[in-house]
């Protein structure tokens, strides 16, 4: 039976954190799907080998310290504007991988005029929206994206239809806008998902490269701290609450 | 008769503890120790090194990518 000494050795190495990513502690909770998402923005950027022609663009929310973890250059935008702020990136340097990181209370509440109308123009860009079904930095208030039923710190009984409307399926109006080649659906919560998560990253960044316009990629998260479940049972309450109404695949790949 | 035998490599300091490696490992490798590390979480470590065979499963779905995976072809017997 080999020794582990014997197995652990440089040589034998088959997985290890991407060199984009920093060394600090990332301020994510527990278990928190930003760390999966960093992961694998990380090392599609290692793999393009483009970390110095990548630019993100990261507004409020809390992914807000995304420039502590990821080692490229990154641009701060007011809650909402990131899709505003990457329009001018992009535009002024046209030959750079922009990318915006957006939560759903920042995409799909304050920032749905910017994103709709980015989206919209076909501005050359990534983005990259974590839909969590609520508002994590600031306590777990219900987002627009909350689901019928769920419990909030806004809406301890649940999301009542009736006083705060329906959740809203932002990425499948945004498949309907011309100017998005590719409009997917994922999640990684599974080595599966992650796997497909990482390949519609990498086909986003590639499309940028091939001046496709818009290609804008939801991933069905957890917020364990807001949901108040523990990572694993997060886990679980997406699988059986969340991907039902939230269906993970592609809606346009063009 | 080749057989693949795995290790991974936790950086305990900046394990969370959320399990969520334990839970997706196919050969129950991992368990959260007893013990604490610095931010007072319980860290993942191979309570179970025999079987693991490098899969990498744990090392994708870790939040804060701080397992390292580690594979070789063993000698069954050897
Ligand atoms: C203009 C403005 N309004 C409100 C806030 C307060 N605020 C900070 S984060 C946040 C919501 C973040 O939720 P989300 O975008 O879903 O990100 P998450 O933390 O869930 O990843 C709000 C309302 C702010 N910082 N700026
Ligand atoms: S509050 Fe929610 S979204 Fe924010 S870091 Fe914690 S788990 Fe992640
Ligand atoms: S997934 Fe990562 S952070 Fe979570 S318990 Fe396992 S090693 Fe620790
Ligand atoms: S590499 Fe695979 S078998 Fe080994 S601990 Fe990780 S998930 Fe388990
Ligand atoms: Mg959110």
């Amino acid at each position: 039976m080999a020794d582990i000494n014997e197995i652990i050795k440089e040589e034998n190495l088959v997985y290890s954190k991407s060199k984009i990513l920093t060394d600090n502690i990332m301020s994510y909770c527990p278990g928190c799907t930003h760390g999966v998402v960093h992961k694998l923005v990380a090392e599609v950027i290692e793999e393009m080998n483009i970390q110095e022609k990548t630019i993100g663009v990261c507004p409020v929310g809390c992914s807000v310290l995304a420039y502590k973890f990821l080692n490229i250059d990154i641009q701060q935008a007011s809650h909402g504007r990131a899709p505003a702020v990457a329009t001018a990136v992009a535009r002024l340097k046209p030959d750079k991988y922009v990318f915006t990181y957006q939560g759903d209370g920042d995409l799909a509440s304050i920032g749905t005029g910017e994103i709709i109308h980015a989206c919209n123009r076909g501005e050359n860009i990534v983005v990259i929206f974590i839909n969590n079904g609520i508002y994590g930095m600031t306590g777990g208030q219900m987002a627009p994206t909350s689901l019928i039923g769920m419990p909030t710190s806004t809406s301890p009984y649940g999301r009542d239809a009736k006083l705060a409307g329906n959740p809203l399926k932002i990425t499948e109006l945004i498949a309907q806008l011309p100017g998005t080649t590719f409009v997917t659906r994922q999640a990684a919560h599974t080595p599966a998902a992650v796997r497909k998560c990482k390949k519609a990253i990498l086909k986003a960044f590639e499309n940028v490269g091939n001046k496709k316009g818009t290609s804008f990629i939801e991933v069905v998260s957890t917020c364990s701290s807001g949901w108040k479940l523990s990572p694993v049972k997060s886990n679980e309450w997406m699988v059986e609450h969340m991907l039902p109404f939230y269906q993970l695949g592609d809606l346009k790949d063009e | 008769m080749a057989k693949v035998k795995g290790a991974i490599k936790v950086d305990v300091e900046k394990c969370k503890g959320c399990s969520l490696c334990v839970v997706v490992c196919p050969s129950k490798v991992i368990a959260l120790a007893k013990e604490v590390n610095g931010k007072g979480y319980n860290y993942a470590y191979m309570a179970n090194p025999e079987e693991c065979t490098g899969c990498t499963n744990c090392a994708m779905v870790c939040p804060d990518s701080v397992i390292d995976v580690y594979r070789v072809k063993a000698q069954v017997g050897a």
